[in-house]
């Protein structure tokens, strides 16, 4: 055990755990990494590529080695950084990239292989033969690649989203972010305060600094408690705000039960939208390592992170330790673990300078550097560039701090080098709204943070029109901080690791330079420094030193990659929210489902809505049974559907008729009260769009249907068109869809039922109420109805509208009435069969690529009025003679089946694509005729009909001669619908 | 991104429909000389400025207002939002 005393860690809270299985105790306030590091176990991993041993690196966000798989079962979750995995009562963790045990994988053979795996090894190693490609390399590839496993099961937690506003978002709680937090929630602004830790105060819990003459971590738990206690205050601990969108827009994501056994029916993790008007970044800074030969070893570790799991957590990741700096922030590691009663065997400074504190016992060596480590699965010597060896068993390396300035990239920032700290700090054009503060900013002393974050809110306060309060900064230091520029040592022979999670060394990134990728965007690609779960924190810095160094150019002058959100990664469940399974897309149900429900109906999906598509009697065997039953006893009685799903929009207005008559492109400028007729829209570049009925009920009254597909885009064109291209016209427009229930009464019976339904006095003789009569009657004693007599099957037939509430009973009460004429009930596919029997185009023949023309509807489109399409509709290539033609086929062979998406070819030609001719869009079997039928188009159709051609689909491996005939299977002249 | 609404305030743009170039108000003349010229200009060709551009944006989720909304492409900042129909009569669309 590697505990020691003090820290933030609850004593009184025992956490049982496992690591591959072996029982560990830790307490309430760890991490399942500092509960690791007081459990002993250093060994925690293996890379990504040469799978070397790995321990534990840092003490946050940035871990690029100790990734982990938490739970099991379906909760598996691979890759998880076991240094931001708070320590609950019964977690099981497993290591990840190993075949075989840990400490023995079979796969650190691939470390003896380093020589041949250098950078761009897949690229040049894997390029012949070709046909290798798919069969034996990428499999081999796969089976090797990647890190922790996947449940392969479903996700069984719940994720949510959530929208907060807010006038100050800060963003960190650390010094400068609780102090800005303080100094807005004290002006009453409305603030939430967003930090990705479960305990709030940044770098002040894992430090022994004070705050007003107070532990650093009292200060911040008194600041917490204060701004807790604030109504306008939002603490969001957990929270990472993973980016910065535009106009003040940002992303987070709150882990609201990682930290417990179980989610318990809660949501797991919240992915929450954040409405600010001013943001404050206190996001802090990372430290970076210095680059020597064999210094992933375990037990290497950040100086930050030694200091952080000896001062919070109470771990100590070693009992001897060295430390290495470049900066004087190094030292207070050193100090730290003496005043913690840890052996400091030597501190090594990069600089030629005297001791910067006194460490008793300490061997104190001065402008020097590590140059190897020995230990096979954690380290036990290091070796210096004077060739000193030390007997250690952890390795403290400080390279100085990198501010984190991600999410000032997230839009137009571009991060500018500061050579007193040797580091980036924000620069460019913020995100609108955002400012700075604190070590994020550069500001990387205690004093300054405070200083800033109180000063930037105040700046934002004072924008947004609040005024701050009064108050007195609290009282701290600054601490000395001054770093040389040092990234590697050059002695070292041995490979030194820049990018620990992506295995790329010193050696990796001079080859690239080597080999021409001298970009730091291609350096990033070649060798995938920066890439992955920690995206580079810790490494990117010392590889553009590297590439700058080797290039002979400055850092600022290679420049830097731009970060990009997420600053951390954000699960797919959680930006999927509850939209998955069968609540990805809800569904629309159709006024007469429950009828249909108890009526046997099989439902389909079409659009959004739930139809009905065939309603099964018992003793039927197969679908055809019964859609070809709900054919004929429509076509030879009367059948019912719900076509409630086409769009229904009411147009309204003394401009009503001169707007219908610029969307549509045939005339609608003198259709009758009491008329309606068939539509025909095109896209303004003459494509055919939609089609439909519009009936004229009154003089500035008219209903207007859609197709179910268009129903919406329809709507948004005619609003479109009302708004920008006619502003000045008396219309208005509703969609009704939702508001009407329609039924088609379709078959020679059904005026015979309708009689029996509609109130008395409303005269439906075919004298009274023709082919295309609309009106308003009532139905049922006095309940408001539209009829309309159209008819997509081709037999007489009427849709009959009542208020959609009425809808399920009316589809009962149509029933009930047609019993004494065997009145069926029919769905989407026995519609299909009866349209394409009829001819009438459907989604399938108006496919965004066929014209009117193409329809053979091209004379409906007018040349003497404006409307929309009718101009490029009469483009040359538009209007050829031999354009194709919409027709009717038939099989030559009637006990064949006809194949929709099979290509017309002229009997004789070969079927290739020159030869092609057209396609079928449309087939279904006829039960009216006997035999199957289709629709398609045909070059030139309208000119051959009884010719004969080969209808091929090389897909399924067919082909058949069909006769191209008239698209009007049944009744060719229309008179079944005027009786 | 939030959009001012001239009517409703500031909302998400995610209650709102993108269309793209506002010069899609100025529909030709279909009884010009060279009107399918123009309607081919109308409906094929774009500018792509880099910098402020107006566009139309409908909202769907909302009151169906379309939106003459300026944006700098390079930016995001929104400088103005006006209600198409304002837009289209002051360029004098006629009816």
């Amino acid at each position: 055990m590697s505990r020691i005393e003090g820290g933030l860690i609850d004593r009184s809270q025992t956490f049982r755990f496992t690591f591959n299985g072996k029982p560990m105790q830790g307490h309430a306030g760890d991490t399942l990494a500092s509960a690791l590091i007081a459990n002993g176990q250093k060994l925690v991993g293996r890379s990504f590529k040469y799978h070397r041993p790995r321990g534990i690196f840092t003490a946050g966000s940035e871990e690029p080695n100790a990734l982990v798989e938490l739970r099991g079962g379906a909760h598996q979750e691979p890759n998880t950084r076991a240094t931001v995995t708070e320590l609950f009562d019964g977690l099981s963790a497993k290591s990840q990239n190993h075949r075989g045990p840990l400490e023995y994988d079979l796969m650190a053979m691939t470390d003896f292989a380093a020589p041949f795996l250098s950078a761009g090894f897949y690229y040049k190693t894997f390029m012949w033969p070709k046909a290798f490609w798919e069969k034996v390399y990428e499999p081999a590839i796969r089976a090797s690649a990647g890190l922790g496993r996947l449940s392969m099961q479903e996700d069984p937690d719940i994720y949510d989203k959530g929208f907060l506003h807010c006038d100050l978002l800060v963003i960190g709680a650390g010094p400068a972010g609780l102090q800005a937090a303080l100094t807005a929630g004290r002006a009453g602004a409305r603030v939430i305060l967003a930090d990705e830790d479960f305990l709030p105060g940044g770098r002040l819990n894992a430090e022994t600094l004070e705050v007003d003459g107070m532990a650093g971590h009292a200060w911040a738990a008194q600041a917490v408690a204060e701004l807790s206690a604030m109504g306008n205050v939002r603490m969001m601990t957990r929270t990472t705000v993973y980016g910065a969108y535009d106009h003040g827009v940002y992303g987070a994501l709150e882990r609201c039960t990682d930290h417990l056994a179980s989610s318990d029916g809660k949501p797991r993790q919240i992915l929450w939208r954040l409405y600010s008007k001013r943001a404050v970044l206190a996001a802090g800074a990372t430290e970076r390592p210095i680059a020597f030969g064999n210094n992933d070893r375990p037990g290497v570790m950040m100086a930050g992170a030694v200091r952080s799991y000896v001062n919070r957590f109470g771990a100590a990741p070693g009992k001897r330790i060295a430390v290495f700096t470049n900066n004087d922030d190094g030292w207070r590691t050193a100090k730290d673990l003496h005043d913690n009663g840890l052996e400091v065997a030597a501190v090594i400074d990069s600089r030629d300078r005297s001791p910067l504190l006194d460490i008793p016992g300490a061997r104190y060596i001065r402008g020097a550097g590590v140059r190897d480590t020995a230990g096979r699965k954690g380290i036990s010597r290091i070796t210096l560039t004077d060739d000193q060896m030390v007997d250690i068993d952890c390795m403290a390396v400080s390279g100085g701090w990198n501010p984190n300035v991600h999410l000032t990239c997230h839009q137009r920032g571009r991060p500018r080098w500061r050579d007193d700290l040797c580091a980036f700090v924000p620069g460019g054009t913020l995100p609108a709204g955002m400012v700075v503060a604190g070590a994020a900013n550069g500001a990387l002393t205690l004093a300054a943070a405070l200083a800033e974050g109180a000063a930037q809110a105040e700046a934002q306060l004072k924008d947004l029109g609040i005024t701050p309060a009064a108050a007195t900064l609290p009282r701290a230091e600054d601490e000395p901080g001054e770093a040389a520029a040092f990234w590697h040592v050059k002695e070292s022979a041995k490979r030194a690791w820049v990018d620990l999670q992506n295995d790329v060394t010193v050696k990796d990134i001079k080859l690239a330079n080597q080999e021409g990728f001298r970009s730091v965007e291609l350096l990033k690609r070649y060798t995938t420094m920066g890439m992955a779960t920690d995206q580079g924190k810790t490494s990117n810095i010392a590889g553009l030193a590297i590439l700058a160094e080797q290039a002979g150019k400055t850092i600022p002058e290679v420049g830097t990659t731009i970060f990009r959100p997420p600053y951390t990664p954000v699960p797919i469940g959680a930006l999927g929210g509850r939209a998955r399974g069968r609540d990805f897309r809800p569904y629309r149900l159709t006024p007469s489902h429950e009828w249909a429900k108890a009526n046997g109906a099989t439902f389909v999906e079409v659009g959004n809505w739930l139809r009905a598509q065939w309603y099964a009697r018992p003793g039927e065997k197969g679908w055809r049974d019964s859609v070809d039953r709900e054919v004929e006893m429509t076509r030879g009685s009367v059948g019912i559907c719900d076509v409630t799903t086409l769009g229904k929009i009411d147009v309204q207005g003394r401009d009503a008729a001169a707007f219908l008559n610029k969307v549509y492109a045939n005339g609608f400028a003198k259709l009758a009260v009491g008329k309606v007729r068939y539509g025909l829209m095109l896209r303004e570049d003459g494509i055919a769009y939609d089609d439909g009925t519009t009936a004229r009920l009154s003089e500035n009254h008219y209903v207007m249907t859609t197709t179910t597909a268009n129903a919406v885009l329809v709507f948004r064109r005619l609003e479109f068109a009302r708004q920008c291209l006619w502003p000045n016209m008396d219309v208005h427009l509703i969609s009704t869809t939702d508001g009407w229930a329609q039924f088609a009464v379709a078959g020679p019976n059904a005026r015979n039922l309708l009689r029996k339904v509609v109130d008395e006095g409303f005269d439906l003789s075919n004298e009274a109420f023709p082919f295309m009569a609309c009106g308003e009657v009532r139905v049922c004693g006095g309940t408001p109805a539209r009829l309309f007599r159209i008819s997509f099957s081709g037999e007489l037939a009427y849709e009959i509208a009542v208020p959609a509430r009425y809808g399920n009973s009316m589809m009962g009460v149509l029933m009930e009435a047609g019993k004494e004429y065997d009145a069926v009930p029919y769905g989407t596919e026995a519609l299909g069969v009866m349209r394409i029997e009829k001819g009438h185009a459907a989604g399938n023949e108006l496919n965004g690529q066929t014209t009117a023309h193409n329809l053979g509807m091209g004379r409906m489109v007018s040349q003497t009025k404006e409307c929309i399409g009718n101009v490029l509709s009469q483009r040359p290539e538009m209007i050829r003679d031999d354009a194709i033609k919409l027709m009717g086929f038939k099989p030559v062979d009637p006990a064949k089946k006809l194949i929709a998406g099979s290509h017309f070819i002229a009997s004789g030609n070969k079927a290739t694509m020159a030869n092609d001719e057209g396609w079928m869009t449309s087939v279904a079997y006829s039960p009216s005729l006997g035999h199957s039928i289709g629709l398609g188009f045909i070059k030139s159709g309208d000119t051959r009909k009884g010719e004969i051609v080969r209808a091929v689909s090389p897909v399924h491996g067919v082909e058949m001669d069909v006769e191209i005939c008239s698209a009007h299977f049944i009744d060719p002249e229309g008179e079944r619908l005027r009786v | 991104m939030i959009i001012n609404h001239p009517l409703l305030g500031p909302r998400d743009a995610a209650e709102f429909v993108y269309l793209g170039d506002a010069s899609l108000i100025d529909r030709p003349d279909w009884q010009a000389e060279d009107a399918q010229e123009q309607f081919y200009a109308y409906g094929y060709l774009r500018d792509n400025p880099a910098g402020k551009m107006q566009e139309l944006w409908y909202h769907e989720q909302g009151d169906r207002s379309w939106l003459v909304v300026t944006r700098d492409t390079i930016t995001h900042e929104i400088t103005q939002v006006e209600l198409a129909r304002d837009v289209a009569r002051e360029r004098g669309r006629d009816k």
